[in-house]
């Protein structure tokens, strides 16, 4: 459904510019939960702002549906890290979730029912008049999360959504991307330098390379369906994919920090 | 030491009072020609004001007032936006509008009255150039102020132009709209009554100078004393009004998190 062919993004000049991403390659396909691992300061950022049309690749491909990715496609919603200033303080949680339906639903009452589906299946059902600024920052991700749902995407892309958050308020939303995805349908594209959530979400990782990034490894999560925050982190092949990234995350680390203290040497 | 709700009301009441009965006192017990006795300027005032000279003198500064500061408004926003929003024209804008904007206004009064003569239209007018620069200016920065994620988030949900605008970028800007927009409004209750100090016909400014050529210091006092009481409310109302219109602004500054 959303293919990358060779992707690559220089920023600045040839020649005194940084190569973020080197010759990329990946495929996402329908109804798949895709998490995307990788060291800090990877390019992780960057690979999901391509993959959302908000940059264009310097060169290679990026189509979705077999359609060249130009600018923001509309099978795709974001929803970002930072919560507080992705959603609008002035709008209420209906209005946030209901504005950007205004172009592509004009039916009033569907559109509400729309906002309403979305709002409840992430459950906050009574706090549609509340503004963002008076809930949680678990809540204001809800919110995020029922915007991209009402959006009606194919794929909901993600951007390391829960890295401000507390473990369990991590804990209770990861089960709530699995269960949104069960109610709704859509291909979940999964950001995160969470190695267990990584795994815990994914029917397949993408486990990243050290800058400029490339696909180092694409692994498939062979865990049992539904998945249970203590049921299957205690299964063996939960600790075996997680340690089998985490080694390769490691050694990535370990290239980049070596790589910038020769930069700085120079 | 905190004081609690009622002794802060007391003191909002009593220290006003206190100052006007200093002063009563004081212009009783040394009278002079210039600060005639507090009873006489409080007669004059109600003689005056209420309601005498109203529709000769308050309704036509009014009218400039509020014709004047609108235009600024409605001019100072839409450049605002047209110069925050597209890059080339904020290059070119900018030495431009840090020149005019130095500029203090009563130089600006010979021009005008040169350019537009007399009438309500130079006073308009004047009111207008003065106050457009904090509101202008304070709407380019909110424009150019708002948050990366936010702009991103909108493009990556392909929100329409028109809906950005309005919807986004204004409401965003609007904290530093309103801030112009406090700061311009004393500056058109001066440039108004400096206007019509001179070359004019009616109004507060016009009652002010002319009472004070005639030696009416209790007149020339009441009107001074109404504009203290215009600028007070006006800046009530606009208080009323911002606090409507950023009542989002201050709840999500109330806590921070």
């Amino acid at each position: 459904m959303l293919t990358l062919e060779n992707v690559s993004k220089l920023y600045g000049e040839a020649g005194s510019g940084t190569l973020a991403v080197k010759d990329l390659s990946f495929e996402i396909g329908e109804n798949e939960v895709v998490t995307i691992v990788g060291p800090s300061g990877c390019g992780k950022t960057t690979v999901l702002k391509l993959m959302a049309g908000l940059l264009a690749p310097s060169s290679g491909n990026i189509t979705i549906d077999g359609r060249p990715v130009v600018r923001p496609p509309e099978q795709i919603a974001l929803v970002f890290q930072d919560y507080v200033n992705s959603l609008y303080p002035w709008m209420t949680v209906g209005d946030n979730v209901a504005f950007p339906l205004k172009r592509k639903v004009r039916d009033r009452v569907e559109r509400r029912e729309r906002v309403m589906s979305a709002v409840e299946s992430v459950g906050l059902a009574g706090f549609l008049d509340r503004y963002p600024w008076q809930l949680s920052g678990g809540m204001q991700q809800r919110v995020a999360i029922a915007r991209g749902l009402a959006y009606q995407p194919k794929i909901l892309l993600m951007d390391e959504p829960f890295g401000a958050l507390d473990a369990q308020t991590r804990a209770d939303l990861e089960d709530l991307v699995l269960k949104v995805r069960d109610e709704f349908g859509v291909t979940v594209v999964f950001v995160t330098h969470d190695i267990d959530e990584s795994v815990y979400l994914a029917d397949r990782v993408l486990v990243m390379g050290p800058r400029p990034t490339f696909i180092e490894a694409d692994l498939a999560v062979d865990l049992p369906s539904p998945r249970d925050q203590i049921e299957t982190k205690e299964l063996p092949e939960f600790g075996r994919v997680r340690s089998d990234i985490y080694r390769r995350i490691r050694r990535s680390s370990e290239l980049m920090r070596t790589e910038n203290l020769r930069t700085v040497k120079a | 030491m905190r004081l609690n709700r009622a002794a802060y009301l007391a003191a909002e009441i009593v220290t006003p009072l206190a100052v006007v009965l200093i002063v009563l006192w004081f212009t009783n017990a040394q009278p002079s020609f210039f600060l005639p006795p507090l009873q006489d300027v409080v007669a004059a005032f109600i003689g005056n004001w209420l309601f005498a000279l109203v529709p000769e003198h308050l309704v036509p500064s009014l009218a400039r007032l509020f014709t004047g500061y609108i235009a600024a408004i409605v001019i100072g926003v839409g450049a605002g936006v047209l110069i925050g929003k597209v890059p080339e024209i904020r290059r070119q804008a900018t030495p431009v509008v840090e020149f005019l904007r130095a500029i203090p206004p009563p130089a600006l009064l010979p021009f005008t009255l040169i350019a537009f003569g007399t009438g309500d239209a130079a006073k308009v007018i004047l009111i207008a150039l003065v106050c457009v620069w904090p509101i202008l200016l304070n709407t380019v920065d909110g424009i150019t102020g708002v948050e990366s994620t936010l702009r991103e988030t909108g493009e990556s949900y392909r929100i329409g132009r028109w809906d950005t605008l309005l919807h986004v970028d204004l409401r965003a800007a609007s904290p530093q709209i309103f801030a112009g927009m406090r700061a311009s409004l004393p500056l058109a209750i001066i440039i108004m009554v400096i206007s019509e100090m001179v070359g004019a016909t009616n109004g507060i400014g016009f009652f002010i100078v002319q009472a004070q050529r005639t030696f009416a210091i209790p007149d020339m006092w009441s009107g001074i004393i109404l504009l203290g009481i215009l600028g007070y409310l006006l800046n009530l109302v606009f208080t009323l009004v911002e606090r409507g219109a950023l009542a989002w602004y201050h709840g999500s500054r109330a806590d921070v998190r």
